[in-house]
């Protein structure tokens, strides 16, 4: 049997708005991938030792406080570090499109912005995983 | 009519529009029925259910005139960067009409940690203004004279060092704190259910929230020193009827601890407010509204014995809904952000805040801002929702919609008191998973478009991307940092080792009110950081209950 993809949903920085980590997290689950919520207020440290810990394909981050330009990059970096870098990694929140290309830049893969159906999420997974 | 032929009526209607309906299943199957007649309120009696505005159980207003005395406030929630970029908004918002002050803090000092921190970085001055100190709440009310203004706080955890700082400029600029007119959130157990920005764990915090109730009813007498959420359980998901039984559940739980430190519930009851959602359903929410007056009016005449009735009457701020604001279409918020507060009004809200068209997108820009208030102008001046007090009440309907609310709102109260109160439901994870499920049964229901919501399932375009976005300059860390640096190197630190070394001692002494020591320490510049860091040594951090 196939191994089921892993993924890590995590909520960087300080926000506490994890509506939407929370339905994309189950909404994941039902979809059949092996979901770890990480809870509020997680350091890209802690972040990435629980990806490590996990053993996880996904890293999907979700944060509404506008510090996804300092938070995100900082993660993939940290990925790489420890030797992660096949790892996905995934973003969605209050993102401005504007800020989507340098992010991409940095690594991460895809952002999700509001309004993005589970859907479309499981399929990107689905098709970019390693 | 009597009920009887009204009964007849009704099914001669049902069987003449059977086929008709059935030619429609999306629009037949809604949950609510085709048609309220006056047997759905049947047992609604005026005198006891409904009455006159201003009397209890207050169901159709917490005032006796409502909006033919005077307007709700119009309060728009407000604050990022640094202080000086923040007042230049709040004098902005003063001059264009705003009638109170709403500060947003950035998650820094939500958090109480100080933008020098580790912590704090990337996040410094971003959702919200950055305070780090008394000095920068000088400059965050430099030019506003808060004898006149009435300011309303978002700060939970370290609400009490926001209002010792409030009290302390009061105090420079020679307004004495028993004129100062406002609210702090103060509200911990929606933090620690919905929100998000706890430190401490529940008992030294509701000692915190019961210190703020006791110091302001001698004090501050002026001053709401809570404002009870359902603003936040809404918007993590909550049904309506869940919004403001959690929150009712919630304020029962403050008033008990209050009770059981000591206090008369007629001294500090007057002083709780409430913070409700104005979501997209009107008429849901008008209900909403009138059946949590009436549900707290009971509450505390009933359950707590209070006999003074400004104790029963449930006054409420309001927020329309950011949940609801799509980033597809921008501009198809305004629609939604008026209809919110149409509802608002007619439901009788003491204040509203509006939303910014551009909120699912970033902070708001000054003219979005300028829209959203004249949204409120617009239905105060224009439209006559506020000609009448409680417009809608006698609607079938609407008298129907409020008892079910308040019914299903009374089952979940009496569930929470089965499992020993908000803080052990909370505790368990119940009140979290509730919320969760009526979240994830929203955006099933949005995926399958049994729920449509236009431009974003139903009716999208092609979007260009949106241009002219508010963006926080990235360098307001740094200048906080710089600050601080200055600040810690002017100040006279012994005086602050001593203050904190009293705030120690006092925070271990749980019969002391903290608030006069908060109030000292804060007049000697310590930081918020530093306040709140000694309160973090002896009191620890809240372990959050995570579960999906």
């Amino acid at each position: 049997m196939e191994k089921r993809v892993r993924v890590l949903v995590a909520k960087p920085g300080l926000d506490g708005h994890d509506r939407g980590a929370k339905v994309v997290a189950r909404g994941l689950r039902d979809a059949g991938f092996e979901v770890i919520y990480t809870g509020l207020r997680q350091t890209p440290e802690q972040i990435v030792g629980a990806a490590v810990d996990e053993d996880v394909n996904v890293v999907a981050l979700s944060l509404l406080s506008g510090a996804h330009n300092h938070l995100f990059p900082r993660i993939v970096e940290l990925l790489k570090e420890k030797g992660l870098s096949e790892a996905l990694v995934i973003g969605g929140g209050v993102i401005p499109d504007s800020d989507i290309p340098s992010l991409k830049a940095a690594g991460v893969s895809e952002v999700f912005t509001p309004g993005t159906p589970i859907s479309s999420i499981v399929e990107f997974i689905n098709a970019n995983v390693k | 009519m009597s009920n009887e032929n009204v009964k007849t009526g009704l099914e001669a209607y049902n069987a003449k529009v059977a086929k008709a309906i059935a030619r429609f299943p999306e629009r037949g199957n809604l949950p609510e029925q085709r048609l309220y007649t006056p047997l759905d309120v049947e047992k609604t009696d005026y005198g006891t259910d409904i009455g006159f505005p201003g009397q209890y159980p207050f169901t159709r207003g917490v005032q006796p005139t409502m909006y033919r005395g005077r307007f709700w406030t119009m309060r728009m929630y407000a604050g990022f960067s640094t202080a000086e970029e923040s007042n230049k908004r709040y004098r902005y918002l003063i001059e264009s009409g705003a009638t109170g002050l709403s500060c947003a803090f950035d998650l820094p000092t939500q958090i109480g940690y100080d933008s020098d921190d580790a912590i704090s970085e990337g996040e410094v001055g971003k959702v919200g203004v950055a305070i780090d100190s008394l000095a920068d709440m000088e400059i965050l009310f430099d030019k506003i004279d808060l004898g006149k203004v009435s300011t309303s706080m978002t700060i939970n955890a370290p609400a009490s060092v926001l209002l010792a700082m409030y009290i302390a400029v009061g105090e420079k600029q020679g307004v004495s704190a028993d004129k100062l007119k406002g609210t702090i959130q103060n509200d911990i157990l929606k933090e620690y259910a919905a929100r998000g920005t706890y430190i401490f764990p529940p008992k030294p915090s509701m000692r915190l929230i019961t210190n703020i109730f006791e110091y302001c009813s001698q004090s501050v007498p002026n001053w709401n020193t809570i404002s009870i959420s359902g603003y936040h359980i809404r918007e993590a998901g909550s049904t309506a009827a869940q919004e403001i039984a959690f929150t009712i559940a919630d304020g029962i739980a403050y008033v008990e601890a209050a009770i059981k430190a000591g206090l008369n519930v007629d001294d500090f009851a007057g002083r709780l407010s409430f913070f409700w959602n104005a979501h997209n359903n009107v008429l849901e929410e008008v209900s909403k509204f009138r059946a949590s007056r009436r549900l707290w009016a009971k509450v505390m005449k009933e359950r707590f014995g209070a006999t003074n009735p400004k104790s029963w009457m449930l006054r409420v701020h309001t927020q329309t809904a950011g949940s609801m604001l799509t980033a597809q279409q921008p501009e198809n918020n305004i629609v939604r952000v008026a209809l919110q507060t149409a509802a608002a009004v007619m439901g009788g809200t003491q204040s509203l805040h509006t939303n910014s068209k551009d909120e699912a997108l970033a902070l708001p820009t000054e003219d979005s801002v300028r829209i959203a208030l004249r949204t409120q102008q617009i239905v105060a001046y224009e439209s006559g929702l506020a000609d009448v007090i409680d417009p809608l009440a006698g609607s079938y309907y609407v008298e129907a919609l409020t008892n079910k609310i308040e019914e299903e709102a009374q089952n979940y109260i009496k569930k929470i008191d089965d499992l020993g109160g908000a803080v052990n439901a909370i505790e368990q994870g119940y009140i979290q998973k509730e919320i969760q499920d009526s979240a994830y049964k929203w955006q099933m229901d949005v995926e399958k478009g049994a729920k449509t919501i236009v431009g974003v399932n139903k009716f999208q375009i092609e979007e260009k991307p949106v241009e002219g976005l508010l963006k926080v300059d990235a360098s307001v860390g740094e200048l906080q940092k710089k600050k601080l640096a200055d600040l810690r190197a002017k100040r006279d630190n012994a005086a602050v080792e001593k203050a904190l070394a009293a705030l120690k001692k006092a925070c271990q002494d749980e019969h002391a009110n903290l608030m006069p020591v908060i109030l000292e320490a804060v007049k000697t510049y310590a930081t918020l950081g530093e306040i709140c860091g000694v309160m973090r040594e002896v009191f620890g951090e809240y372990q959050a209950h995570v579960s999906l």
